[in-house]
């Protein structure tokens, strides 16, 4: 347990839906463990629960029956543990860049001044530099999910969630902001877990790819990704890296049939 | 330029409907019955120290008055019923079947409990603009975003964080819109309460001018009514840009 930053033991989780509260059950028992400083993706067919998961490591829902493991430690109340990076950038269109950014600091309790000369100097790092007085909306698509990465950063966490943060953007802005995904990542040391419904991106930026099995998930299929690092976009062309693009993909279609 | 331009279509059908007016009312020739826009305008000139001085401010007390204890009470309701689902529950059906109540019918009752007192009219002032005070701030304090509350909760907010940097900047364009429409209703309120009984006060000035025939002079303190309330809205604007002012230029 000493090298994982994160774990689920036998964890098991329904919702209650309807006015029945019928329980669906998403998890039966699955276990998982992330690596420290590793690059994990999750795909799987929609309402599988790869948010779910998200869901139950930020502490937003508490599983049903098994633990969960922060950085070796069971964690009960993991609110406040982890950054999360949603789907939407979810700026705060009343502040700033510089006001989003330090949000997380502000809830810390971070003194205003010292928080504030943090964000502007990794602002500065982020290519950000000059739109720190700008509001969320005069910023493009690729800008906004910066600081939204940004601020997952400064939540202080090793652990970041990142929920198909790039699948708004368009296809040429998507590929640059994964290769700056995968710098950030190595500059920073962080562990990420990744959401996506691309297959691609899921090869070109992970270590190892987690499979849902689709609804209830007994087990998740691991994926270890045949590449080194760093890499290329011109690696996903790469024979082994193909075959396997297609078994994933096969694994997802048969799972959305049936 | 542009701005000017938008006025231009408003401001030229007004004129044309005052040179009707003029003409209708000068054609007709019962001044006491319907003066004259020319008329009125003199006679707002003759009376400008007795109006401005003596009944203005009186109108203006009630006015202030009246929208303080609105938005205070007003706003503790609404953070009040945004707290709890009982108060909620308790509150909100009784505060929107009051807007049915005749509050102009009920008026003479205010007469009868304050007297000729200040607070009569600061009463009808109240129970008029507190509905879209509350409503709107409740309703803007309802109205944040489901995600950005859990992308908050996942930076360990507590609940004062969620209020504070989340309800309460939400609620913010809905409050303004509300604070619009309380403002210019507050010049009817206190109207209308002076109507019922007054020593002082424009919608005094305006009854005691009708019980004298001299219609110039019922109309002139009613322009100038119009005009508080019309300056009162764009007090509110221009808070509302400084406040809202990350919101692009509609």
């Amino acid at each position: 347990m000493s090298d994982s930053v994160l774990a689920f033991n036998s964890i098991a989780f329904h919702y209650q839906t309807g006015k029945k509260k019928e329980a669906v059950s998403i998890f039966d028992g699955i276990d998982f463990r992330v690596n420290d400083g590793e690059f994990v993706s999750i795909i799987g067919p929609s309402g599988s629960g790869k948010s779910t998961i998200f869901r139950l490591v930020t502490g937003l829902e508490n599983p049903a029956a098994g633990e969960i493991f922060l950085n070796g430690k069971k964690t009960e109340n993991r609110l406040g543990q982890v950054g999360y990076m949603p789907q939407q950038d979810l700026l705060m269109p009343w502040r700033t860049i510089k006001e989003n950014a330090v949000l997380p600091l502000e809830i810390k309790g971070m003194k205003k001044a010292e928080a504030e000369s943090r964000v502007l100097q990794l602002l500065d790092d982020f290519g950000l530099k000059g739109v720190e007085d700008k509001y969320p909306g005069d910023l493009s698509g690729g800008m906004r999910q910066r600081v939204s990465f940004l601020r997952s950063i400064l939540s202080g966490s090793n652990i970041l969630l990142l929920d198909e943060p790039f699948s708004a953007l368009d296809a040429i802005t998507r590929l640059s902001m994964q290769e700056w995904l995968l710098a950030q990542w190595q500059k920073w040391k962080k562990t990420i877990l990744f959401i996506t419904h691309d297959v691609d991106e899921a090869l070109f930026l992970s270590d190892r790819i987690f499979v849902l099995t689709g609804r209830p998930n007994h087990q998740l299929t691991e994926v270890t990704v045949p590449l080194g690092r760093p890499r290329t976009v011109r690696d996903l062309s790469r024979p082994e890296v193909v075959t396997l693009k297609e078994q994933l993909i096969d694994q997802l279609r048969s799972k959305e049939l049936s | 330029m542009r701005k000017l331009h938008s006025y231009l279509l408003s401001s030229s059908l007004v004129l044309v409907l005052l040179v009707i007016w003029e003409i209708g009312a000068w054609s007709y020739g019962k001044s006491f019955i319907l003066p004259t826009p020319s008329e009125i305008a003199v006679k707002l000139w003759e009376l400008r120290e007795v109006l401005i001085f003596e009944h203005l401010p009186a109108t203006l007390l009630i006015i202030v008055i009246g929208l303080a204890i609105s938005i205070i009470v007003g706003f503790g309701l609404a953070i009040w019923m945004n707290v709890s689902r009982i108060a909620e529950k308790a509150f909100y059906p009784i505060i929107i079947s009051s807007q049915t109540i005749p509050i102009i019918a009920l008026a003479p009752i205010f007469v009868l409990w304050f007297g000729y007192s200040i607070w009569s009219k600061v009463v009808v002032t109240v129970l008029i603009t507190f509905f879209p005070i509350t409503v709107s701030a409740f309703d803007g304090l309802r109205s944040s975003d489901k995600d950005l509350k859990e992308l908050m909760l996942t930076m360990g907010a507590s609940k004062k964080d969620l209020f504070l940097k989340l309800d309460v900047p939400s609620a913010m364009p809905s409050i303004f819109s509300g604070l619009k429409v309380a403002v210019t209703m507050s010049v009817i309120g206190a109207a209308i309460g002076e109507w019922l009984g007054a020593q002082a006060g424009l919608g005094y000035f305006s009854r005691r001018m009708m019980t004298q025939f001299d219609g110039a002079a019922v109309f002139a303190p009613i322009v100038l009514l119009s005009a508080v309330g019309i300056l009162l809205f764009l007090l509110v604007t221009v808070i509302e840009k400084i406040v809202l002012r990350w919101r692009k230029q509609v």
